[in-house]
């Protein structure tokens, strides 16, 4: 690589000229990277500023680090703000869950069973997958409406029914990812644990489950931050605050409020982002792998 | 290892069944309770799913048949009823006029247009009449004949037994209800206001009318003033002698040429697709709208996997030091809540007091989400903020799985670094990429969260209804369309919109699929 001149002899004119070649190769990089840093981070510690900023209004919160309260945060406590902490969990929690158990035993099923239709449901999940729930939102508010009148507890503004309709997506987007990795375990587990007499349940639960913890680990988080951060079914099917979700009451205070709610939110945002990102970064290399894996592959 | 001590080990199925017992127990419960409430509510077609579901349940779980249903069945009732039924009911919606005007069957129409058309007329009959109270619902009882009857808004009116009827034959004592008495009537005036809007239906048949009251003491049969005609499909108007006739539009419409405000929905073709572009309040800004879904996508996905590639490429580079540290600082913005993030950057972008115009433009007081531009830049912006790290951490990934020895050998053969990049690094990172990009490109073209914690889709095209503006994506303005938040409701021609969703999705994952294959032989 180092293509040094070969007039410089003496020691000292080497050692500048490797430190040249080291500026313009490496050297560079640790200053851009400050930069880059800083465009990254930037609005995060902003928001912990504003978080700890006593005035709680979006004028003056440019004074980054000026003044450290912790009121913006005990002035929570007078809000909804843990009444949505908990629907959250309730909500993303259940979603997860549930996908992680309809999600395992189905790839449990298309993996280790041979059975008329196989090809062709799989094949069915891979399209349907394509299209998110989403684009069909008017279609759910229809649906519940309609459910509402026969099941209050299934119709619109009932957690419920928005676990149910987040359960809806479940197959669809996470089968494919375990499918696969229940796939790389042997079929020959099975056949010795079936020769002992054990049921396909036992094979399921007792051997399985806990041989493709991994992948359960992701698509629970996955769904759980999937949940969390929508938007549109929650505030479709979420009508009254005492039912709402982080997303529809922090929604709601940013859009009516912006200034003067803003330390509000700002508290809010630091306290429910914190556990993710911590989570996060925590499990970022399978995440990533997870999101790798369940794009498009049949 | 011997047989025995296996079969000791996985013991008897006994626990396992008791719990498989008690989930279905569970689950025949709810069954049969929504049958039953469907049959009350005379919803057919939840009364009919529902059946067909629990005996289908039941069949997979106790018959020895069916293995791969057993695991299979809960996702897909989900499946089926929350992503394909809506799916497909999205496409029957979309070809009638479902929304505000239209929002029910005919019958319902009918219905609610001879409540509003009820008046008290001179010969009305009235009855000594009580408020009563069950809990949060208030209802009225009268006394006809002798006979204290009672009902409420939901429930028509019905004889009870053992009630106590007092002065002037007025309702003293309901069993299962607790009378309100007049005083507290006379002093509390939001129980006035529910009192006299109260409208209790005399019997199912709307025809009938309804008692109503003013003061609280008399109730007066208040009725309709239009005659419904059921077999010639007409209403009409006993004061005017308008005849309302039903149309093929789902409206009643009078031979004076005037229109009843409630109507039905009906199978309309494909006027809403045709009405998408060829309303000139409407096409214009759907036509935007959907040049800017396109670019919007686009520009999110090539620009994020730019800045991501660049990143990748500078700092996966073994002689920096401290590249985990760099590494996980550069993904923060993924880490973060999507939706926090938006909210957060559309404050920081406020043109008065964002944080943004003081701290870097010298408190000047850019409109960075009130200009059209400048708001469809800075959607851009924040979207390639949220995702780059996305693209850094797939690119990072991908050149540490180059090839190394292909990259040697085209050292040795004296190929430069520029040449080795786009020779050997870009097309097989492309590869490796191609298919994330595109369902990333899928992602973006739906990302409603984005828009809407941002700019709400803002600012808005001047003069159009449903306040679609330069910001906004197909999903948002379909949103916005569909009114399930409020206002004016189109479900038909939001529906239809989402069908144009549909079909490019469809045809971007079809495009995918082939490329993906083109890709992988090329390589």
């Amino acid at each position: 690589m180092s293509t040094v001149p070969l007039d410089e002899r003496n020691s000292e004119g080497r050692n500048k000229a490797r430190r040249k070649i080291w500026l313009a190769e490496v050297g560079w990089k640790y200053p851009l990277a400050v930069i880059l840093i800083f465009y990254a981070v930037f609005p995060l510690l902003y928001v912990v500023s504003a978080s700890l900023n006593p005035r709680g209004s979006l004028a003056g919160s440019s004074n980054m680090f000026s003044t450290f309260s912790a009121s913006n945060f005990a002035a929570l406590g007078e809000t909804m703000y843990w009444t949505w902490f908990l629907n959250t969990l309730i909500v993303a929690g259940s979603a997860a869950v549930g996908a992680v158990l309809m999600g395992a035993a189905a790839a449990y099923a298309f993996s280790r069973f041979r059975f008329a239709g196989r090809r062709l449901s799989l094949t069915s999940l891979l399209i349907i997958q394509m299209f998110p729930q989403t684009i069909a939102f008017v279609a759910v508010f229809l649906l519940l409406l309609a459910l509402g009148e026969v099941v209050p507890a299934l119709g619109i503004n009932s957690k419920l029914a928005l676990i149910a309709v987040y359960l809806g997506g479940a197959l669809g987007s996470n089968t494919f990812l375990m499918y696969g990795f229940f796939n790389t375990i042997p079929m020959e587990i099975d056949e010795s644990a079936k020769m002992d007499g054990a049921s396909h349940a036992q094979i399921f639960w007792r051997l399985i489950m806990p041989l493709v913890a991994p992948i359960l680990a992701v698509v629970a988080l996955l769904a759980f931050i999937s949940a969390f951060g929508d938007f549109i079914l929650a505030k479709i099917v979420l009508v009254s605050e005492d039912n709402w979700t982080l997303a529809v009451g922090m929604y709601q205070w940013v859009s009516n409020q912006l200034t003067s709610r803003w330390g509000l939110f700002a508290a809010g945002v630091v306290l429910a982002a914190l556990p993710v990102l911590a989570l996060f970064l925590s499990l970022q290399r399978y995440i990533v792998g997870g999101l790798t894996a369940g794009s498009v592959k049949g | 290892m011997t047989g025995e001590s296996h079969s000791r080990r996985w013991g008897r199925m006994g626990g396992g069944f008791l719990v498989k017992l008690l989930l279905m127990g569970i689950v025949n419960a709810f069954g049969v309770s929504v049958i039953l409430s469907a049959w009350q509510a005379q919803s057919w077609a939840i009364l009919g799913v529902s059946v067909a579901l629990l005996a289908i349940a039941d069949w997979v779980y106790f018959s020895r048949r069916a293995l791969p249903l057993k695991y299979l069945l809960p996702g897909l009732v989900f499946l089926a009823i929350f992503q394909v039924f809506t799916l497909a009911y999205t496409g029957y919606v979309a070809f009638t006029n479902y929304g505000t005007g239209h929002a029910g069957s005919m019958q319902q129409a009918v219905d609610a247009a001879l409540i509003q058309a009820e008046k008290r007329l001179p010969d009305s009959p009235t009855y000594p009449l009580a408020v009563v109270r069950q809990g949060d619902e208030i209802g009225f009882a009268i006394t006809d004949d002798g006979e204290v009857r009672v009902g409420t808004a939901e429930e028509p009116l019905s004889a009870v037994e053992d009630a106590a009827v007092g002065d002037g034959d007025v309702p003293t004592a309901v069993p299962g209800w607790e009378v309100i008495p007049r005083a507290q009537l006379l002093t509390d005036t939001t129980l006035q206001q529910l009192v006299t809007s109260l409208r209790v239906p005399v019997s199912d048949d709307a025809e009938e009318g309804s008692i109503r009251t003013r003061e609280g003491s008399k109730g007066t049969i208040y009725s309709s003033s239009l005659e419904w005609d059921e077999t010639g499909q007409t209403l009409t108007n006993t004061e005017t002698g308008v005849v309302y006739s039903a149309n093929d539009r789902g409206e009643f419409v009078g031979d004076d040429g005037s229109r009843l405000p409630t109507g039905w929905y009906v199978n309309i073709g494909a006027d809403n697709f045709v009405r998408a572009v060829t309303d000139p309040s409407l096409a214009g800004p759907l036509l935007t709208v959907t040049l800017w879904t396109f670019v919007f996508a686009i520009a999110s996905v090539v620009v994020s996997f730019a800045v991501g590639l660049a990143f990748a490429l500078i700092y996966n580079d073994p002689r920096l030091r401290g590249r985990k540290v760099i590494r996980t600082l550069l993904i923060l913005p993924y880490a973060f809540p999507a939706f926090m993030s938006a909210l957060l950057w559309r404050g920081m972008l406020n043109a008065e007091f964002g944080v943004v115009n003081e701290l870097f433009f010298f408190g000047s007081t850019i409109g960075w989400l009130s200009d059209p531009v400048l708001a469809r830049l800075a959607v851009v912006f924040v979207n390639v903020w949220l995702s780059y790290p996305y693209w850094f951490l797939v690119s990072t990934g991908a050149l540490q799985a180059l090839p190394a020895d292909t990259l040697e050998a085209a050292t040795i053969d004296g190929a430069g670094r520029w040449r080795r990049f786009q020779a050997i690094t870009l097309p097989l990172l492309l590869v490796a990429t191609a298919p994330l990009a595109i369902s990333s490109f899928a992602f973006s073209f739906n990302n409603f969260t984005i828009i809407y914690m941002l700019t709400e889709g803002g600012p808005a095209f001047p003069g159009n209804q449903a306040r679609l503006g330069a910001t906004d994506i197909l999903i948002s303005a379909i949103y916005k369309i569909s009114g399930v938040s409020g206002g004016v409701a189109d479900y038909g021609l939001a529906s239809a919109l989402s069908i144009v969703v549909f079909i490019v999705i469809g045809v971007i994952s079809a495009l995918a699929f082939r490329q993906t294959r083109k890709l992988e032989e090329y390589q």
